[in-house]
């Protein structure tokens, strides 16, 4: 029982001691958000990295599952002869939910857990020290520039995946099933409210894609430096970023759409 | 690695994609382009029940969209629902005796309004007030109406 | 006042440094000073803690206890840009050789001066080759660190060491994995810089016979204390077993080759 006891309230403390660091990171990371963007090149590196390689995944997911909505929305729809409305119900689910969360999801699955990779092992194999012995700052060096890309993909990324799945929508519906194709664009355009919706699912995609990085990045700097503590490390950025991603999407949902 | 250039022109790439993506969501997909509509001018008109209206709701002549509601109010004294439209400035010769009604856009639809041209000779202008209202139809209200006079045959 | 008379001759004074990690104690009460303008080693078995001594040096550690003055400066009571400009003046040749793996050679060795110097890039080229020239790996500047072997990346890492011209060089076991003939080039690399522009210099290495050769003085370290200290010839001749047995390499004697552990037939 004692023991029990005690194996809790050092996890607890472990726990605890560990939101500490992450936050403290952050708080360096930040304090040289300025000196990096006036160094674009440093970023736009990351943006390759981060953004570019991330671009096919979100493409290819982001019309699949668009796809899938112009499918199943057309069987719902159509029983209550409400076709018109498919293009509405493709837009907003898109926009408001899937967009974000779901690019979020692949975003760390796929530019997080490289980033964690790429830390730790610069850390196992003592990189950071040595640029830290040449007085140079990895966080400032290495950390910033990856946040920064991060924050500044995600956006881009979740935009890039709504419009391909509004298009692929639209190609199921539209193309396939025969809904109106007027009907489709200009009940879409007069539901879908920019401030409310489009506005919202920005905010929510900067939001997921400051945290996963953060995330991933801090797993990474935080790892123990061995294959095995890397390779632990980076699970946990997928794990811990995907149970963030989710959480965070209920409370920004209910703080911008409902009346919670 | 990849030699600079590219690599730099691949993200330059990247980023037209994603704020042309947002580009498309900002005046495509949402209702951004009847935002723009920033000149124009302010009626009002009072509704016993102005239903499931809301803010940003179209407002119609004809079928044809000219402006939106702005705003929906409850005054406190004579208990009705005032709503703020605002009015493409180039609709400037709406008859000042036209009604305006609340419709349903198909029977799930959302709620708009609709006015209808009068006759007169003067013009609604800024601050106007249109005098003819027509509330929303409540369906719960219809249904309610329809069992009752059964009953009463 | 002793420690005044200490100080303008020695560029790094340790005086009763502990440092423990989790339980085990690394330091306990040591104290050192390193010598201006000269060849300082540091030897002692392996797992001992020299490397754990530079990272406290470099600041990248800080003693429970003790102090650590480098350049006048206490180092672990500096704030974070004081330290930053104190560690442009001393480089570190890391036992990995920490290369940054996704820039080849040439990058990693200009790297330092591209970060502190706004150099043109023609001069930065010369400052590097002349580096990868005193190194022989000139010829290899455009090569990756994965496709170097461990003895390459070591001395790669020592061009970067010293590409900035620093006032004090860690070298940590810059011989190690050396064939013989870059051995011999490397020691007498590490002699000349340190002759010629009054570099400090601080090896850490097991290879007694080259090391004795160039060093100055030299620190013999042992279960965290500093069992043995002189010049090269005060300690050959040395009356101390410990100090024997280490520079003579046998295995038994006073320093155990053992990490401390129970009893090995206990533990079988
Ligand atoms: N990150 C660490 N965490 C915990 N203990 C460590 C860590 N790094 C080193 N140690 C311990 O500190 C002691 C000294 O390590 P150090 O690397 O300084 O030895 P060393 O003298 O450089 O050995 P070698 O000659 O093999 O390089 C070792 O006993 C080691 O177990
Ligand atoms: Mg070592």
């Amino acid at each position: 029982m004692i023991t029990f006891l005690s194996t809790i309230g050092h996890s607890v403390i472990a726990t605890l001691t560990k939101t500490g660091r992450g936050a403290l990171f952050l708080k360096q990371t930040l304090s040289y958000t300025f000196s990096v963007l006036c160094q674009p090149r440093l970023i736009s590196k990351q943006l390759f990295s981060v953004g570019v390689l991330t671009i096919l995944i979100i493409t290819i997911s982001g019309l699949f599952v668009g796809m899938v909505l112009g499918l199943q929305g057309y069987y719902i729809l159509s029983d209550f002869g409400a076709e018109e409305t498919l293009g509405v119900m493709i837009a907003a689910s898109l926009v408001r939910e899937l967009g974000p969360v779901v690019s979020a999801l692949l975003f760390a699955g796929r530019a997080g857990s490289s980033l964690t990779a790429e830390i730790g092992l610069m850390k196992a194999t003592e990189q950071l020290s040595g640029m830290e012995m040449m007085a140079v700052d990895p966080i400032q060096r290495i950390v910033c520039p990856r946040f920064l890309a991060g924050c500044l993909s995600m956006p881009l990324l979740a935009a890039i995946f709504s419009m391909v799945g509004i298009l692929g929508g639209q190609l199921v519906g539209v193309s396939l099933l025969g809904v109106d194709e007027g009907a489709f664009w200009s009940q879409m355009q007069s539901s879908i409210d920019f401030y409310d919706d489009i506005l919202n699912g920005v905010i929510k995609s900067v939001v997921f894609g400051f945290v996963v990085t953060w995330i991933s990045l801090f797993e990474g700097y935080d790892a123990i430096p061995t294959s095995e503590g890397v390779s632990r490390a980076t699970t946990r950025t997928v794990v811990y970023s995907s149970f963030a991603i989710l959480g965070m999407d209920f409370i920004l949902t209910a703080l911008m759409f409902g009346d919670i | 690695m990849q030699n600079p250039k590219s690599l730099e022109t691949l993200v330059g790439l990247f980023v037209v994609i994603g704020i042309g993506a947002l580009f498309f969501l900002g005046l495509n997909v949402s209702n951004l382009a009847s935002y723009s509509d920033t000149d124009g001018y302010t009626i009002t008109a009072r509704f016993e029940n102005s239903g499931g209206l809301k803010v940003r709701s179209p407002v119609s002549v004809a079928g044809v969209r000219i402006g939106r509601v702005t705003a929906i109010d409850f005054d406190n004294t004579s208990y009705e629902s005032v709503v703020q439209m605002k009015i493409g400035a180039q609709y400037n010769t709406l008859p000042d005796d036209s009604s305006a009604s609340i419709f349903t856009a198909g029977l799930l639809g959302e709620q708009y309004i609709g006015l209808q041209t009068g006759a007169s000779e003067d013009y609604l202008t800024h601050n106007s007030e249109l005098e003819l209202t027509q509330s929303a139809i409540v369906l719960e209200e219809i249904i309610g109406q329809f069992l009752f006079s059964e009953k009463e045959n | 006042m002793e420690e005044n008379n200490t100080q303008n001759s020695s560029l790094v004074t340790i005086r009763n440094l502990s440092f423990a990690r989790e339980q085990r104690v690394i330091f306990d009460n040591a104290s050192l000073d390193i010598q201006h303008g000269k060849i300082t080693a540091i030897m002692g078995p392996s797992g001992s803690g020299k490397t754990t001594l530079l990272k406290l040096i470099g600041g990248q550690l800080s003693p429970s206890q003790g102090s650590i003055v480098v350049d006048g400066q206490h180092i672990n009571q500096l704030n974070r840009s004081e330290l930053y400009a104190l560690r442009k003046k001393m480089g570190m040749l890391f036992q990995s050789g920490a290369l940054l793996t996704d820039i080849n050679v040439f990058d990693n060795v200009a790297y330092p001066i591209r970060e502190h110097t706004a150099l043109p890039e023609s001069i930065i080229r010369t400052l590097v080759l002349m580096k990868l020239q005193a190194v022989g790996l000139r010829g290899a500047r455009l090569l990756y660190p994965n496709e170097l072997s461990g003895g390459m990346a070591r001395r790669v890492a020592l061009a970067r060491a010293i590409a900035l011209d620093p006032m004090m060089v860690m070298y940590d076991e810059p011989f190690t994995g050396q064939d013989p003939i870059s051995m011999g080039v490397l020691v007498k690399l590490i002699k000349t810089l340190n002759d010629s522009v009054g570099l400090t210099s601080i090896i850490v290495s097991h290879d007694v016979e080259e090391t004795a050769a160039i060093a100055d003085y030299i620190y013999i370290m042992s279960s965290g204390k500093i069992i043995g200290q002189g010049t090269p010839q005060e300690l050959q001749q040395s009356k101390s077993e410990w100090v024997q047995q280490f520079m003579n390499g046998k295995p038994d004697g006073p320093v155990k080759f053992h990490y401390s552990s129970d009893n090995y037939f206990d533990d079988l």
